[in-house]
């Protein structure tokens, strides 16, 4: 993990994860995870469905607790952090979650305004001003006084990304961003995403299933399986590897170390054996 | 409870339950700051819960109205007293039926419709997006549904009551012909402005705060998925409704 991409102007670490181990129940989730973010850097955690890609995620953010190991962010270790520093630190903090969660009873000027009414004492002309930057930026302008129930799913994900980087934070954290989305959609978002990363310098991390759709896009790739890291390294020397569990997720392989299917003692055959 | 005999965990569970009821309760009376953008979303979920409830509350407050001055008049004119039916009705409503109807009837239309807004918002991520925009959701969402509860149902209330002496009076004057002099004075004579009338309101507050403490608090902690929803929906119904039945009965022990 010298490099892990081009376009870092320094190499220190923002995001610095130590033998996390996260467990639900007698469940073991995450397993010993170690590994560094650089600042500036997009980095995706790719992994089959089920494998607690959101829960590193949900860790990094404070809304779990690891049962051992830290995660220290610009220096803050997240889990030692009392409620009012969490408060201080989500302020810092980007999020676009799967289908956008936007709020449904708002409009999208509401939407993207809420934020900035909460953090800031700016006044509305400048809220205003704010919010229709983002608007704009997202390629959107003139459909704030709209419901989320009327936009596409292409456009209520954009609306929510305009939400997300409203209060220009210096991490984005990325929860399937692309689901569901058609192929013009995915590029937009893909576009944005990474135009706001190299733009404003951010760090982001991208929780995705979807090899494809990350090629493009991030500089470095963890595969998570059974709570570990199976494999690492940039998204092209990845779908070369020749290690077996790497290939078997990046080419979609049945075959391989990574198990998915549950069969119960005893059962003779499946369609899958 | 871990590890104990599952008997002792099916008893302890709905203590635990009120116990955390409570501390929700404490969570969102802890984030009041009479600020204004507060008191606006409070006054938008009063409309929305409170004045959206009208129709069905002066509906059922009307043939309420009536269908207990019906059976009083039948019942007191065995004793030649049918002219008395404003001093049974005004009692009545005033300080039972009123407000207790008006609290399972808001529950029924209001609170479940709480309760289901609320636990979408937890199954499509809304509760988590604002938990990561460093909002506090309980504050954001649940303490304004919760003031909007206990402002409306007094106010529902006093509708209601308006609604069902209206119902009465066409009832006993306009069909089964009663004098209407007798009929005014014995409701301004019998019934009490404070041992009535404020009686009814103290309970419709209360009847207002546990309905609405309810449904904010199965719709926050509903399961995010479809039946956990449906079954939150049911929970805020039925478990209002028979808290609503235990402390009339608990008030009234005090109040009378």
């Amino acid at each position: 993990m010298e490099s892990k991409t081009d376009n870092s102007d320094s190499s220190r670490p923002v995001i610095r994860i130590r033998d996390l181990v996260y467990r639900r129940g007698r469940r073991t989730i995450l397993d010993g995870i170690s590994l560094d973010i650089e600042q500036g850097s997009m980095v995706a955690f790719m992994g089959p469905s089920g494998v607690g890609k959101t829960t590193i995620l949900r860790l990094i953010s404070g809304q779990l607790r690891p049962a051992e190991g830290t995660i220290e962010i610009d220096g803050h270790r997240v889990c030692s952090l009392s409620n009012r520093e969490l408060h201080h630190f989500r302020r810092n903090l980007g999020v676009l979650l799967q289908e956008g969660a936007l709020f449904t009873d708002l409009t999208v000027f509401e939407n993207i305004a809420t934020p900035v009414r909460e953090h800031t004492d700016l006044p509305e002309a400048l809220v205003r001003r704010l919010v229709m930057s983002k608007l704009n930026a997202v390629g959107l302008g003139g459909i704030e006084e709209r419901m989320p129930h009327e936009l596409s799913g292409g456009m209520a994900r954009r609306v929510a990304f305009a939400r997300a980087i409203v209060l220009d934070p210096s991490i984005m954290l990325y929860d399937e961003p692309m689901t569901g989305l058609d192929p013009i959609a995915v590029s937009t978002i893909r576009t944005l995403m990474r135009k706001t990363n190299d733009t404003l310098g951010l760090t982001s991390l991208v929780i995705t299933h979807n090899v494809n759709q990350m090629i493009e896009l991030v500089d470095y790739c963890y595969i998570i399986s059974e709570g570990r890291i199976a494999g690492e390294g940039r998204p092209r020397d990845l779908v070369e590897s020749t290690e077996p569990g790497v290939d078997q997720f990046m080419n979609g392989k049945v075959e391989g170390p990574i198990r998915f299917q549950y069969q119960a003692p005893g059962t003779p055959w499946g369609l899958l054996d | 409870m871990t590890g104990s005999h599952p008997l002792l965990e099916k008893i302890a569970k709905p203590f635990a339950e009120a116990g955390e009821c409570l501390h929700f309760l404490f969570q969102m009376l802890g984030g009041v700051r009479f600020r204004g953008a507060q008191a606006a979303a409070v006054l938008q979920q009063t409309y929305l819960v409170g004045a959206r409830s009208l129709v069905i509350i002066m509906i059922c407050g009307f043939f309420v109205g009536m269908v207990l001055s019906l059976q009083s008049i039948n019942a007191l004119e065995q004793f030649g007293a049918s002219n008395q039916v404003s001093l049974l009705v005004g009692k009545t409503l005033f300080r039972e039926l009123g407000p207790v109807l008006t609290a399972l009837l808001f529950a029924g239309r209001a609170g479940t419709a709480i309760t289901a807004e609320i636990g979408l918002m937890r199954a499509t991520h809304q509760i988590d997006a604002l938990e990561l925009m460093a909002i506090d959701p309980v504050q954001r969402i649940a303490l304004p549904r919760f003031a909007a509860g206990v402002i409306s149902v007094p106010l529902l209330t006093a509708i209601f009551n308006a609604m069902a002496i209206l119902g009465s009076v066409i009832l006993s004057i306009g069909v089964m012909n009663l004098d209407s002099g007798i009929f005014w004075s014995k409701l301004q004579t019998s019934v009490y402005f404070g041992e009535d009338l404020i009686h009814g309101m103290w309970k419709s507050l209360v009847f207002g705060g546990i309905t609405s403490l309810v449904a904010t608090y199965f719709g926050y902690y509903s399961k995010p998925t479809g039946a956990g929803v449906g079954t939150a929906t049911t929970n805020t119904v039925v478990i209002s409704s028979v808290f609503i039945l235990i402390f009339d009965f608990i008030m009234t022990s005090f109040l009378t």
